[in-house]
């Protein structure tokens, strides 16, 4: 589940507001996006894809609170990490060249 | 919860429920034909629904190569008897022309070996967005985080229009249109399967209020193998697993690893990826990182170590079953169309799951045929669509009130008790499934719940009458299917009855109901 909206880092784009599929998120004025529904939380670690400055993180956890601290995640450099291996920038995909996918293909012991 | 004044909104030609895959095409082929076109989506265009969470193999073959044959053989073995030939080579051949139309506005395909573009996959929110992008650029106008309640009818039945209210609190938002198209996915009965959140059957209720029938929903016992603390079912790494006990054990899974249930029953089951080689490993964490988020975060290697794992409800999100259409995807109720994990797709994957291929094809196929068709339906209705009187179509109004949060909570944790549980979902018999209809007949007739405070109450309330609805035809079809066959198990009857190779079609909202369809088998003998 959603566990973290950096205060720190955040921009207040409100990019996450928008591109939560379940709306956790609810927009404040003039400050940082609250965690409003985390129970709706799907554990989709999308809004991590969109966020332009790696604000946010979801724990692996779909019905459990994780806990970690912001600098024991910032030190594990789990912020930002799945937008990093996507390919992601910017809220904007730069990854699909370079998937590999296609390696389970190989052997030709699955055929889609 | 004061009575809402709907927002009017211009009306359009084509209004299309639901932003996947199935839901973008269609409004690309009814924008590229002509239409005036909405896109309306409960979450957002991009992130929402099943596609969004993952990577989508596809299918990329040319018709009368020994790739397409050797996969439409494929699919009619594993569709055990339920598979119909020219109806999956079409579909192949439509989802096709999709891939080279990405390949023309630029999408970026990955590249192989050898430098030929790999089409086979595409990366769900790459993918979403990229299409996004380019429905906003051509003139749709897409609508977020707005659910769809009810279709609007004309005085003869009709469809034209849909109401739908703002998660923001906005309001509710009623839209004319000459057609519809459901593309709102299939239902997993929120089992925690990543992507599935919004798949509640809303379009299956919401067609079925407007006369349509459903089909195949007995095949909806599909379930995805996650790590037991992560919602993540991307089931094909599991294909290079070794599955052991708690006392290590080795567990052996002839054919479908599905079949892992039975030890779940028993006892806690782990897994690890001991025979993915190095290579294949760099192709999973280059092609599939959130396969690998959960792992990373939680600080396993599932390559070396071993992790307990659980089966998640995957339902006819990856099942098969859902709303009739033709062969191209009209329903039976004038202007309404529907596409995608929406619709029964037996024709296309018959009694098995339709992940893996199959399901992608589809909506990339079915959505777009759908789209033609519904902007040709408002062409032919033309110019006086808007002044049509309209009726509404839901079947249970409810009453505004003081909100019930806690009786809508408990009314969903309910079906998802009657629904989600392996000896319910999985394993199924006459007298888990009369309890079943016992439990949710309840359910559906009980008033009480039937209170929205605020619009995410009135969502809420609609996606539990949704799920109440789903599970009623599930359970109907699945009592009247006297066998077993495919993702439809019955520990009272575990063989397959060949004289059993037909469909079952389903309907009704306060007397559910469920039928073989024989005119259907008529028809389709006659054409072969």
């Amino acid at each position: 589940m959603i566990e973290l909206v950096s205060a720190e880092r955040c921009i207040q784009c409100d990019i996450c507001v928008a591109a939560c599929p379940d709306n956790v998120f609810d927009a404040v004025k003039d400050g940082v996006p609250v965690i409003a529904r985390q129970d709706d939380c799907q554990t989709c670690f999308l809004c991590e894809l969109f966020c332009p400055v790696d604000a946010l993180y979801v724990s692996p956890l779909i019905d459990a609170i994780e806990g970690r601290s912001e600098a024991d995640l910032a030190a594990s450099g789990l912020l930002g990490s799945f937008r990093r291996e996507m390919g992601w920038k910017n809220a904007k995909p730069y990854g699909t060249g370079a998937d590999l996918s296609y390696r389970m293909f190989e052997s030709g012991a699955i055929v889609p | 919860m004061a009575q809402a004044v709907p927002i009017e909104t211009a009306p359009a030609d084509v209004i299309v429920v639901g932003g996947g895959p199935a839901g973008c095409w269609a409004a690309w082929n009814a924008r590229a034909s002509g239409a005036s076109v909405i896109l309306i989506d409960k979450g957002y265009v991009g992130t929402s629904g099943a596609m969004a969470a993952g990577n989508n193999t596809t299918i990329d073959t040319a018709r009368g190569t020994k790739e397409r044959d050797f996969t439409v053989n494929q699919r009619i073995n594993r569709g055990l008897g339920l598979v119909r030939r020219p109806l999956l080579e079409s579909v192949l051949d439509r989802a096709r022309i999709n891939l080279d139309l990405l390949a023309q506005w630029g999408y970026a395909f990955p590249v192989d070996d050898d430098g030929r573009p790999y089409r086979g996959m595409l990366r769900g929110p790459d993918c979403l967005r990229f299409m996004r992008q380019r429905l906003i650029k051509a003139g749709v106008r897409v609508i977020d985080h707005c659910p769809a309640e009810e279709l609007l009818l004309t005085q003869d039945g009709a469809v034209a229009g849909v109401c739908a209210r703002y998660r923001n609190g906005r309001g509710l938002l009623e839209v004319r249109s000459a057609a519809v198209v459901l593309a709102t996915g299939g239902c997993a009965f929120l089992s925690g399967a990543i992507g599935t959140n919004n798949l509640t059957g809303d379009g299956y209720l919401m067609a079925a209020e407007a006369g349509t029938t459903l089909a195949s929903m007995e095949f909806s016992g599909q379930y995805g193998i996650a790590p037991s603390f992560s919602g993540v079912t991307k089931g094909i790494v599991y294909f290079w697993a070794t599955f052991s006990e708690a006392d290590g054990h080795e567990i052996v899974l002839p054919g479908d690893r599905q079949s892992v249930a039975k030890y779940l029953m028993k006892g806690p089951v782990f897994a690890i990826l001991d025979k993915v080689s190095p290579r294949l490993q760099e192709g999973f964490r280059k092609g599939q990182p959130n396969i690998f988020v959960p792992f990373d975060r939680a600080g396993i290697d599932p390559f070396r170590e071993r992790f307990q794992i659980t089966l998640r409800h995957e339902g006819t999100v990856r099942g098969t079953g859902g709303i009739v259409i033709d062969e191209r995807a009209a329903t039976s109720v004038p202007g309404l169309f529907a596409a995608g994990d929406a619709v029964a797709r037996e024709g296309m994957s018959g009694a098995t799951s339709g992940g893996g291929g199959p399901n992608a094809s589809w909506a990339l196929a079915t959505g777009s045929w759908a789209g033609e068709d519904a902007a040709a339906y408002a062409r032919h209705v033309g110019a006086h669509q808007v002044s049509r009187p309209v009726r509404p179509s839901r079947v249970r109004p409810v009453e505004d009130g003081n909100s019930r949060k806690a009786e809508i909570k408990q009314v969903i944790e309910h079906i998802k008790s009657e629904t989600l549980p392996l000896d319910r979902g999985f394993f199924r018999s006459e007298d888990s499934l009369n309890r079943n209809a016992m439990q949710l007949d309840a359910l559906w007739k009980d008033e009480t719940w039937r209170r929205p405070g605020d619009a995410y109450d009135a969502a809420r309330i609609r996606e539990a009458e949704a799920l109440i609805a789903t599970a009623r035809w599930v359970t109907a079809s699945a009592l009247l299917r006297r066998e077993s066959r495919g993702v439809h198990r019955r520990t009272d009857a575990p063989a397959s009855d060949p004289a059993l190779t037909t469909r079952i079609v389903s309907g009704g909202l306060d007397k559910p109901w469920a039928t073989y369809d024989l005119m259907r088998d008529q028809a389709v003998r006659a054409a072969s």
